[in-house]
């Protein structure tokens, strides 16, 4: 068994590991280690092999193995040590970290800060109780992108997707170009919510249907799927029984939704979100554990890497500043909760913990619903301190809020900080 | 006349956009709020354009396949044959990202570029 | 060849049969139609080893109910498989379920069910603290207790084979002749002459039977549905949860497994089909709202998986474990629904017991070995143990399921061992790889490169569960 003491460790080596493990070098930091279950870092940015990454960050349409590239040669240039094919085990709260690989048997690494940046799972059949049969053909849309991207095999010929999820829209044209026929694409949601730019390039470009308020009602086949009964859906998201229609197929690809991967994080007693299903943050991404912090996808899904990679510069960033002096300096005594209002499904950082913000502040939410010209408002015990308008925001588009230093004078008497939506001028807040 | 709508993808707000024709030439662009919307309507509509992403298969490399790009936007219409003839493409490791494992794709003068390295196995 | 006894059916029925006929110098093979042990029924119960107050008295139902529960523990460990004795409760809901449950007591006792006691409101509060506050009471039976029933099939099968029983699977029955001695059986594999047969065919228990003319009984498809919960909810309930039964059966339970996730079901629906094994809209949502009238906490969002099982019911109301009397040397083990699975080691002994009535010779084989080589559970190893381990064998360093922490050591001998995993549920089965949280989609492509290698197959030929169940349709590009 080896025992070994870091400065830092790093729980996952896709984008947001990495580029919190480059901040944290930057910032001086010599003794860190990266934690990366797959045989090369990168993460899922390795599969995804379309186009799209990057445009915020680097200015660049990039793929994602591209994007990736750009911090992976950077952790090799800088040396900063990975261990590969390892999985972590167990954190426990006092950051003693449990690992295992083929070569150095078990692990247990004692870190000064842990940075936990484990990504996120797919939802499943099982979660959604999708009833029927259960034959060989059912995979979540991720499974199937590594199964063609990665591996180079095809899940199927006939296919029926699943919502309308960007990695079922990216399948969606992946599989078409590898020659299977997209039968549909089911929406449970009146409206698809996503990057509008998906629709275009994975649908109509290759006449793939939409069905929107539809939903996938039953399973059939003994050994591989051979149809699905899809339905369309009330007010209320129910099936109408007399509008259900069995489609043959032979693949049933599921994208309806990503969820934190926070198993390790429970295991640490580290506080979580109900909404997010990550722990709970501050701005400088610390969780209400001491020493560790948390960035990307395993705080709350992310629609844009671009995103991700300043959330993870702000935890490198942190990390190395809890490392060299120990408490961060600064702190409020008492933290300062956001709270998402009407309109918000939730606000990260979930609290305020310093005093001051020289660069200001940014609060990142998602909205519940799709809404045109709205105002967003910020307040501050009540009071309006900041709004912003805009012309449609929707839950499948993470927006962010900067609020500036002198807005912040007054958080002392906030008690809470509530992000919410306010009527626009041409009325109506529900759309 | 004729009219045609489309989605501009530009940048999220995605304005409507409606397009007329007189014959072949378009006559007319509304339903953009800036100059790249007009812009992207144009060649939407004359000359659209994608850039494909696909995979390729490597031989003695550390993992089976190498993803691949166009390294610019080739026409539309053309995507199902470059799909076609990158197909019979092999590469072989070590692949390093930016190589071009096939020039000229169809024609089109765009090359097919590697996007990630794929070491020796 | 001959074999001296054919057991048609690698259920945990079959497979107990089979591994106690093992014991003895026979020739025996035992015969299923699917790709794997435990297909049927078997894979989709409520996995409890019930306590045996439930079965009328004086039925084999009741016998075999208290005598498998006797022998479970042995059974269990002799053949790795951890059982679990926690305890259940029935409950009652008001003072008529509380006379139903005074008459289950007295069955009990009359059927020799030990420890059986009547609880007060407060002690069942006491005990199970998440119960429904309008519980006035319940029946407790300390002997009852959880465990899973295909782990235990396979162990059952696996120690079979181990002492000589021949394991054909996709080896289905298709015909049976009656030849002047013994019975030629007419298999998907081939013909197979046997001198006695054992029909443990579960769900075409009465197809099988008919093929030597004895239609004394009839099986009817009875389905249940199932929900299964997050790991996280395991300690909801601490015993087997169960309603006042009714007549159409023990109702809808709430239970932890074995493996510490929680269970509700069954619902009980006649199904005219025999392979219809697909779960309903309105079925689990009964079960959710029948679970909650026990539990009212249950939350849907937990809900990991979903499935559902046929119970081969016969038309006699009554377990039919006896010799044919159209065809002497078949003996049907037949119409095994609940307790079934708590019954099988007794039916196992009492079926050889029977085979020895119709002159099977029982000569005790002195190198019979009834215990199985330990499975490794990784998961379960305290750190020491997990680094010798992996000093031995490398592979139990390389963590392929996540959710389940199961390696590929684990995955590798699920493989290789006698009736062995030969595609990914059977190696799911054996090793829990896939039935955690992401339901297999982190861990799926490792399983099935491994199911390549270990086999020789090329990851095209890798099915989910044998015979069409392709996972993939072909290489890409």
């Amino acid at each position: 068994m080896r025992a070994t003491e870091v400065d830092l460790a790093v729980i996952g080596g896709g984008p947001a590991g990495l580029a919190a493990a480059l901040e944290a070098r930057k910032n001086g930091i010599g003794s860190i280690l990266i934690l990366e279950r797959e045989r090369e870092l990168g993460g899922i940015l390795q599969q995804c092999i379309h186009n799209g990454f990057g445009l915020h960050y680097f200015g660049e349409e990039l793929t994602g193995p591209e994007y990736a590239w750009r911090f992976v040669e950077q952790v090799e240039k800088q040396g900063i040590p990975c261990k590969l094919n390892t999985m972590v085990l167990h954190l426990s709260s006092d950051r003693v970290i449990t690992a295992v690989n083929s070569t150095d048997g078990l692990l247990k690494i004692k870190a000064k800060a842990v940075i936990l940046a484990m990504g996120c799972r797919e939802r499943t059949r099982g979660a959604l109780s999708i009833p029927g049969s259960r034959p060989a053909g059912i995979f979540t849309a991720g499974t199937a992108q590594r199964f063609v991207n990665m591996e180079g095999y095809l899940p199927g010929r006939k296919i029926v997707i699943l919502g309308s999820g960007d990695i079922g829209l990216i399948m969606a044209r992946r599989l078409t170009l590898e020659d299977a026929e997209v039968r549909m694409v089911c929406e449970l949601l009146p409206y698809s919510g996503r990057l509008t730019r998906n629709i275009v390039q994975c649908l109509e470009d290759y006449n793939i249907p939409l069905r929107l308020s539809h939903t996938v009602t039953n399973i059939y086949g003994k050994n591989r799927v051979e149809g699905v009964t899809v339905a369309e859906v009330d007010s209320n998201r129910q099936p109408i029984r007399e509008t259900e229609e069995v489609v043959p197929c032979d693949t049933l690809l599921l994208s309806v939704g990503l969820i934190p991967e926070n198993e390790l994080s429970k295991d640490a007693g580290i506080l979580l979100d109900r909404i997010t299903s990550g722990p709970v943050v501050g701005e400088t991404m610390e969780t209400c554990t001491e020493g560790v912090f948390a960035c990307g996808n395993v705080v709350h899904v992310h629609d844009l890497v671009d995103y991700v990679t300043r959330e993870s510069i702000t935890a490198g960033r942190s990390a190395s500043d809890y490392i060299l002096h120990h408490k961060e300096t600064g702190r409020r005594k008492e933290f300062v909760r956001t709270v998402p209002a009407d309109g918000i499904r939730y606000v990260v950082p979930q609290q305020i913990c310093l005093r001051e913000h020289p660069e200001g502040l940014k609060l990142f939410f998602r909205v519940d619903g799709i809404y045109r010209d709205v105002r967003i408002a910020v307040k501050c015990g009540g009071q309006e301190i900041c709004s912003v308008r805009r012309q449609k925001v929707a839950p499948g588009e993470m927006e962010v809020l900067t609020l500036k230093p002198e807005l912040l004078k007054g958080l002392d008497s906030c008690g809470s900080l509530s992000v919410e939506l306010v009527k626009g001028k041409e009325g109506g807040l529900r759309p | 006349m004729k009219g045609r709508e489309l989605t501009c993808i530009v940048c999220p707000i995605g304005c409507r956009l409606h397009i007329t024709f007189d014959g072949d030439t378009i006559n007319s662009i509304s339903g953009n709020r800036c100059k790249r919307g007009s812009a992207y309507a144009r060649e939407e509509c004359t000359a659209p354009k994608r850039v494909l992403t696909t995979t390729v298969r490597v031989g003695g490399g550390a993992c089976p396949l190498v993803s691949v790009k166009t390294e610019k936007a080739v026409p539309k219409q053309m995507i199902r044959q470059c799909m076609d003839e990158i197909h019979y493409v092999q590469a072989t490791a070590p692949v390093r990202i930016g190589d071009i494992l096939l020039q000229n794709v169809c024609g089109t003068g765009v090359d097919i570029v590697a996007t990630r390295n794929v070491p020796q196995a | 060849m001959v074999y001296d006894a054919a057991v048609i059916g690698a259920g945990v029925v079959g497979a107990f049969v089979a591994r106690e006929l093992s014991r003895y110098r026979l020739k025996v093979c035992l015969l299923e139609k699917e790709s794997d042990v435990a297909m049927g029924t078997t894979k989709a119960n409520s996995a409890i080893v019930h306590a045996g107050y439930d079965a009328k008295h004086g039925t084999l139902k009741s016998i075999l109910n208290v005598r498998g529960n006797e022998l479970m523990e042995q059974a269990a460990r002799e053949l790795g498989v951890p059982f679990k004795r926690i305890g259940s409760l029935v409950l009652a809901f008001s003072g008529e379920d509380r006379t139903t449950l005074e008459h289950l007591y007295q069955n009990g006792i009359r059927n020799g069910v030990p420890g059986l006691r009547m609880l007060s409101a407060e002690e069942t509060a006491a005990m199970e603290p998440n119960v429904s506050g309008t519980v006035v009471g319940a029946l407790y039976a300390p002997t009852a207790g959880i465990i899973c029933p295909y782990e235990l099939a396979i162990g059952a099968v696996e120690n079979a084979v181990r002492n000589g029983v021949d394991f054909k699977p996709e080896c289905g029955v298709l015909g049976i002749r009656k030849e002047k001695e013994g019975f030629t059986l007419v298999t998907e594999k081939g013909e197979i002459r046997a001198s006695c047969i054992v029909n443990a065919a579960g769900i075409y228990g009465d197809v099988i039977s008919e093929m030597v003319q004895d239609k004394s009984f009839t099986i009817r498809p009875r389905k249940g549905e199932y929900l299964l919960f997050d790991k996280s909810q395991g300690n909801t309930v601490h015993t087997v949860l169960f309603p006042p039964p009714t007549k159409m059966g023990k109702g809808v339970l709430v239970t932890p497994t074995v493996d510490g996730n929680l269970l509700a079901g069954p619902t009980a629906v006649d199904v005219p089909d025999r392979d219809d094994v697909g779960t309903t809209a309105p079925g689990l949502e009964h079960v959710m709202e029948s679970a909650k009238k026990s539990v009212p906490d249950i939350r849907f969002r937990d809900v990991v998986t979903s499935f559902a099982g046929l119970r081969a019911t016969p038309s006699t109301g009554d377990f039919i474990i006896e010799a044919s009397r159209t065809a002497k040397g078949f003996l049907n083990a037949v119409g095994i629904e609940s307790p079934g699975l708590t019954a099988a080691p007794a039916i196992g002994e009492y079926v050889a017991g029977l085979l020895g009535k119709e002159g099977l010779p029982l000569v005790p084989k002195n190198d019979f070995d009834p215990i199985r080589k330990p499975v490794i559970r990784f998961r379960e190893l305290a750190d020491e143990e997990k680094q010798a381990l992996i000093n031995r064998n490398p592979l139990y360093g390389n963590v392929v399921c996540r959710c389940e922490t199961v390696t590929e050591g684990e995955i590798v001998d699920s493989i290789h061992r006698p009736a062995g995993a030969g595609n990914l549920d059977a190696v799911k089965r054996r090793t829990r790889a896939g039935m955690g949280r992401c339901q297999g989609g982190f861990c799926t492509p490792r399983v099935v490169s491994i199911l390549a290698r270990e086999l020789h197959i090329p990851v095209e030929e890798v099915t989910k569960k044998g015979k069409e169940s392709n996972l993939l349709v072909g290489r890409k590009g």
